[in-house]
């Protein structure tokens, strides 16, 4: 590292010399101070090369200080991919550069600039496919070279919160045209909120303007009036980087992501500046005059010693009058134009001694050893068809070349707000054209570039925000100039050596444009696919535009209409950790969850709600878990939560008529006091709901649901009772109730003491349903069990399901209850050779396939899918549902469930449940399988995970007590 | 889209609504042919325009009728559902 380059103290400088920074870059102790990022920091202590290019590893530096700098990109040890040019430097961080094989320095890839005229454009996508065999080598090569930055798999888990918020009016960007409309729109009475990518607000009032005496004092101005609105906020260091429908920004600061949903966006994000193209024109030294004037003006960093000013507007010459005042010696302005600039800048800058040269253009920077930076230009002149005349280059020595010959507006997000733009042959830029209700654009990315009428601007967006959301405005809103003409059409020159790049991200040069285009690849998208311009993390901010110019060129056609690529979310590449982080879906606990989860219980999702799988016991598997729960309800005793299910409570003069056309059974003649299954379908006769209906009185009815569909039935049984218009009420009962299912053979025994009715088979038979009170708390019993033992299922209120939960327990343990989980109800369901709606069925199974047909009543005038049942009935049925087993002296791997029926190679079927039976001691399951061979005894075969082939047969069902005469002890 | 407006409960975030689907009223049962039936079953208009669409808010509980323009993704307006005044089925028609 040489001498600094930092110069003394200036007013409205960024840093903060009361606080030095010390770090280290490739193991040099460096310094800084607080305020500076990590690129101004190295550029200050004489560090020209910050990084190596993706493909060919040339040095690159400082270029934009914008965000664009994708070539200095560090790794801290932690963290990867840290943009050097626009994060600020850390105090004891150890910064690398990536993309280096053994260093910036002695970079052992660097030969690759070396190779790269045997690398042209499509190079991978043609050589390394052939012979297909040795791909895999190739792509294990390819891979370790693409990419940047190493993934620390031991990074500690970050929690990145998430923020809502809201205003009346968003601006973007907080430079001269942001902040009038910001303020306008405040001061009409909106709530608006300001927002600006740098660190400080200022725009290009922070950088530009040092030479403008009107200037000064503007930003001071405009950010105390500011101040003084309680109704405006800006928040710097804070990017907008999606626009969404209806006014939904995502913005993005250091640590979290806002989604900010708004009434109206003004954008003024300004414009990027575009490089001027020719040979060396990526080198440490060639920057952008507006990176130099940054690094001069925000940072007090020299950018040079000695620079060439290549340029074709007014910018070039105040960044030259910027330079001379900090004393650099300005090699000379190379201005593009013949005519050179119209205003008085152009004597301004004669007064202080730089030479000018009028029509003339940069053909190629002349690099120095090892390619570090530049000691030469090679200056030519341009004809009137803008060529350069090659043959009269004049080499002017300097250390540097600031560019300046045009700007692209950063109108991303205006595309993404749906945006149309045209472009100006007067600007030479796209401008907005037609804007969506609610859009505004102001400033340079509206075509005004110049300082008051960017104020100007600002202004009349603001006020055109806050009239189009009904606030007091004036009658006749100010308008603006656009212009001047800053941008160049055509600042790129070809050289027959090549290394005159377009894209620095990607290393795309202009040679490779002009390649793609002659192999055929001459619309832009297809352009952007095959050379990847644009395609690296600058997303083409300074290549898009030069492309589009190469491009309209080669096709003889107008910038216009050769478009631009199409903009997409997220303007800037964003952090996974600002979209990651934590999910704010809700799970659902039942009354019971403390007891489950001081029993030790395994948790699982069905729907929303945690259930207990089983309850885990010290020393014992999960399956001697499972067993011992089956076997304590087929033996004793044993209790599940069933709170889960979905409740629906529906009363009415219409209710029970409801009940039969949303169910196929009948309801109608449903006793007062008992229950009935009830099996529900979509309009194509699918099965998509079973559960209980029980009839409380003569116009209630209570329903069970399935867990996992017990808000959408509920939702659709409201639908259809306004369709239908029918006289009745529905209340969703879900969350209201508690509930429990206790069976066994004890059940009764464990019950009784704790209950006011009579729990006899006599008094309360199978399939009965009473209230009463349990523990002298009011609930509902329902017999009924699909463990097929005795059971009663029992509902309380919510908030004293746990009291008499507690109490059953509490009863039970002389009778050795143990509480159930899923996974034992699946099993002890499966003996029973019941279906699991929607385990054991699929969104195409009908009734008659899942062996339901008992449950159809169709001598009803109507139930949903009642005609399609017609239809379907008519038809040979394809495919059964059908118990099997694998034989009770099975004891090989166990096939899962999905997995196929094969017969002769051919998938013919597939597995639905499986598990071995602890009360029959043998694999049994459900499968679907073709009608023709569903009949019991019919062998098959499953193939399991590794190809292996197990037979099973088509057995009855049920497995386990056959003639139900457990359920009704 | 990100703001529904329910009749009821005024504009909300999207995400508190269901869809529930094209408006489509269920042919006569007894008289449609099994082809009529299939027809209103499995087809549904991809046809661009005015689609009039039924959304749930969830949190209330509310089922209505919204009528969007499909094309820019924009709701024109949002009504409750009358039995004695039903909503013109089909698509492409202006409001």
């Amino acid at each position: 590292m040489s001498e600094s380059k930092r110069l003394p103290p200036q007013f409205g400088e960024w840093i903060d010399r009361g606080s030095p920074v010390r770090f280290t870059f490739e193991g040099a102790a460096c310094e800084g101070f607080a305020g500076d990022t990590v690129s101004s920091a190295l550029h200050a202590g004489g560090a020209l090369m910050l990084g190596r290019s993706f493909k060919y590893h040339r040095p690159r530096g400082v270029h934009s200080l914008a965000n664009h700098d994708v070539n200095a990109m560090f790794e801290d040890g932690t963290d990867t991919n840290i943009r050097a040019d626009v994060t600020a430097v850390r105090d004891g961080a150890e910064y690398r550069a990536v993309n280096t094989v053994g260093g910036l320095a002695n970079d052992r890839l660097r030969i690759m600039d070396a190779f790269s005229r045997f690398l042209p454009v499509g190079f991978y996508y043609k050589t390394f496919h052939r012979p297909m065999s040795l791909f895999p080598f190739w792509e294990r090569q390819l891979r370790s070279a693409a990419g940047l930055g190493k993934i620390d798999g031991n990074h500690k888990r970050n929690r990145t919160p998430k923020r809502y918020d809201w205003c009346d009016v968003l601006v973007i960007g907080a430079g001269p045209s942001g902040l009038s409309a910001a303020i306008a729109a405040a001061r009409a009475g909106a709530s608006v909120v300001c927002v600006d990518e740098n660190a400080r607000p200022g725009g290009t009032l922070s950088y530009a303007y040092g030479s403008e005496p009107a200037a000064q004092g503007r930003l001071d101005e405009l950010l105390k009036a500011a101040a003084s609105l309680p109704n405006l906020s800006i928040r710097c260091n804070t990017l907008a980087a999606g626009y969404y429908a209806d006014h939904w920004v995502a913005l993005v600061d250091g640590g979290k992501m806002t989604k900010m949903r708004t009434r109206a966006v003004v954008f003024a994000q300004g414009a990027a500046e575009q490089p001027s193209v020719f040979r060396h024109n990526d080198l440490p030294g060639v920057m952008l005059a507006s990176g130099a004037q940054r690094l001069l003006r925000r940072y007090s960093v020299r950018p040079f010693e000695s620079p060439l000013v290549v340029t074709a507007n007014a910018d070039g010459y105040r960044a030259a009058l910027d330079f001379a005042s900090i004393g650099i010696h300005v090699a000379g302005i190379v201005d593009l134009r013949p005519d050179g600039e119209p205003s008085d800048l152009d004597e301004r800058v004669k007064a202080a001694h730089i030479t000018i040269h009028h029509g003339q253009a940069v053909y190629e920077a002349v690099p120095r050893d090892g390619l570090v930076g530049i000691k030469a230009a090679v200056v030519c002149p341009l004809d009137k068809q803008g060529e350069l005349d090659t043959d009269d280059g004049l080499t002017i020595a300097c250390d540097g070349i600031a560019m300046s010959v045009g700007w692209a507006g950063a109108d991303g997000l205006l595309y993404q707000a749906g945006g149309r733009m045209k472009y100006s042959d007067e600007f030479e830029q796209f401008v907005p054209e037609t804007m969506p209700a609610g859009v505004f654009a102001a400033g340079r990315v509206n075509g005004v570039f110049a300082l008051d009428q960017k104020l100007i601007d600002g202004e009349r967006a603001g006020l055109s925000a806050a009239k189009y959301l009904g606030l007091s405005s004036p009658s006749t809103l100010p308008e603006a100039r656009r212009g001047p003409r800053s941008t160049h059409p055509y600042p790129i020159f070809y050289h027959p050596k090549g290394k005159a790049f377009i894209d620095l991200d990607e290393d795309v040069q202009l040679k490779d444009l002009v390649n793609a285009e002659t192999e055929g690849f001459d619309n832009i998208e297809l352009l952007k696919r095959y050379t990847t311009f644009g395609m690296g993390p600058s997303q083409g901010k300074i290549a898009n535009a030069n492309t589009v110019r190469v491009l309209a060129r080669l096709r003889k056609q107008s910038v216009g209409e050769t478009g631009v690529p199409t903009s997409r979310p997220f303007w800037h590449p964003v952090r996974m950790d600002a979209l990651a982080g934590r999910g704010f879906h809700p799970h659902r606990h039942t009354p019971m969850h403390s007891f489950h989860e001081s029993h030790g219980a395994v948790f699982m999702l069905a729907g929303d709600w945690q259930r207990p799988a089983y309850y885990a016991r010290p020393g014992r598997s999960r399956e001697e878990c499972i067993t011992t729960e089956v076997e304590a309800v087929r033996h004793q005793v044993g209790m599940i939560d069933v709170g889960t299910l979905g409740k629906i409570e529906i009363s009415g003069p219409d209710a029970g008529a409801f009940l039969e056309r949303i169910y196929t059974g009948r309801f109608t003649n449903l006793k007062v006091g008992s229950t009935r299954y009830a099996l529900m379908c979509d309009e194509s006769g699918v099965v998509i709901d079973d559960g209980v209906v029980a009839r409380l009185g003569e116009d209630r009815f209570y329903a069970t649901t399935t867990t996992s569909a017990a808000a959408s039935v509920y939702r659709e049984m409201q639908r259809y009772a306004i369709v239908w218009g029918m006289n009745l009420t529905l209340v969703n009962a879900t969350g209201l109730y508690g509930g429990m299912n206790l069976a066994g053979p004890f059940a009764r025994r464990v019950l009784q003491p704790l209950t006011d009715i009579d729990a006899s088979e006599t008094a309360f038979p199978y399939m009965g349903m009473r209230e009463g009170t349990l523990a002298d708390v009011p609930a509902r019993f329902l017999r009924v069990g699909f463990v097929g033992e005795l059971g009663y299922e029992v509902h309380v209120p919510a908030n004293c399901a746990k009291h008499a939960w507690d109490a059953l327990v509490s009863a039970g343990g002389a009778f050795g209850i143990r509480p159930f989980g899923v996974e034992a109800q699946r099993v002890l369901r499966l003996e029973k050779g019941h279906a699991i709606v929607s385990q054991d069925t699929d969104g195409l199974t009908n009734p008659f396939e899942a062996g339901m047909e008992w449950a159809i009543k169709d001598d009803k005038p109507f139930f949903i899918g009642q005609r399609s049942l017609r239809i379907i009935k008519k038809r040979p049925i394809a495919r059964r549902l059908v118990a099997f087993s694998l034989g009770a002296g099975y004891h090989g791997n166990m096939p899962k469930e999905c997995h196929l029926v094969i017969d002769h190679g051919k998938i013919i079927g597939r597995v639905t449940s499986i598990a071995i039976s602890p009360t029959l001691h043998e694999p049994i399951g459900l499968a679907f399988m073709p009608a023709e061979k569903a009949a019991v005894g019919t062998p098959f075969s499953i193939r399991i995970d590794d190809g292996e082939m197990v037979a099973a047969r088509v057995v009855k069902a049920p497995f386990y007590d056959p003639h139900a005469a457990r359920q009704k002890m | 889209m990100k703001i529904m407006t329910c009749p009821i409960n005024g504009p909300r975030p999207v995400q508190e609504f269901v869809y529930g689907g094209e408006y489509r009223p269920m042919p006569d049962e007894p008289a449609a042919s099994d082809a009529q039936w299939a027809d209103y079953i499995f087809n549904r208009s991809g046809e661009p325009g005015l689609s009039r669409e039924w959304w749930y808010h969830a949190p209330s509980g509310t089922w209505f009728i919204a009528e969007r323009d499909n094309v820019k993704d924009v709701v024109l307006k949002t009504y409750l559902f009358d039995r004695a005044n039903p909503p013109r089925a089909g698509k492409g028609a202006t409001p």
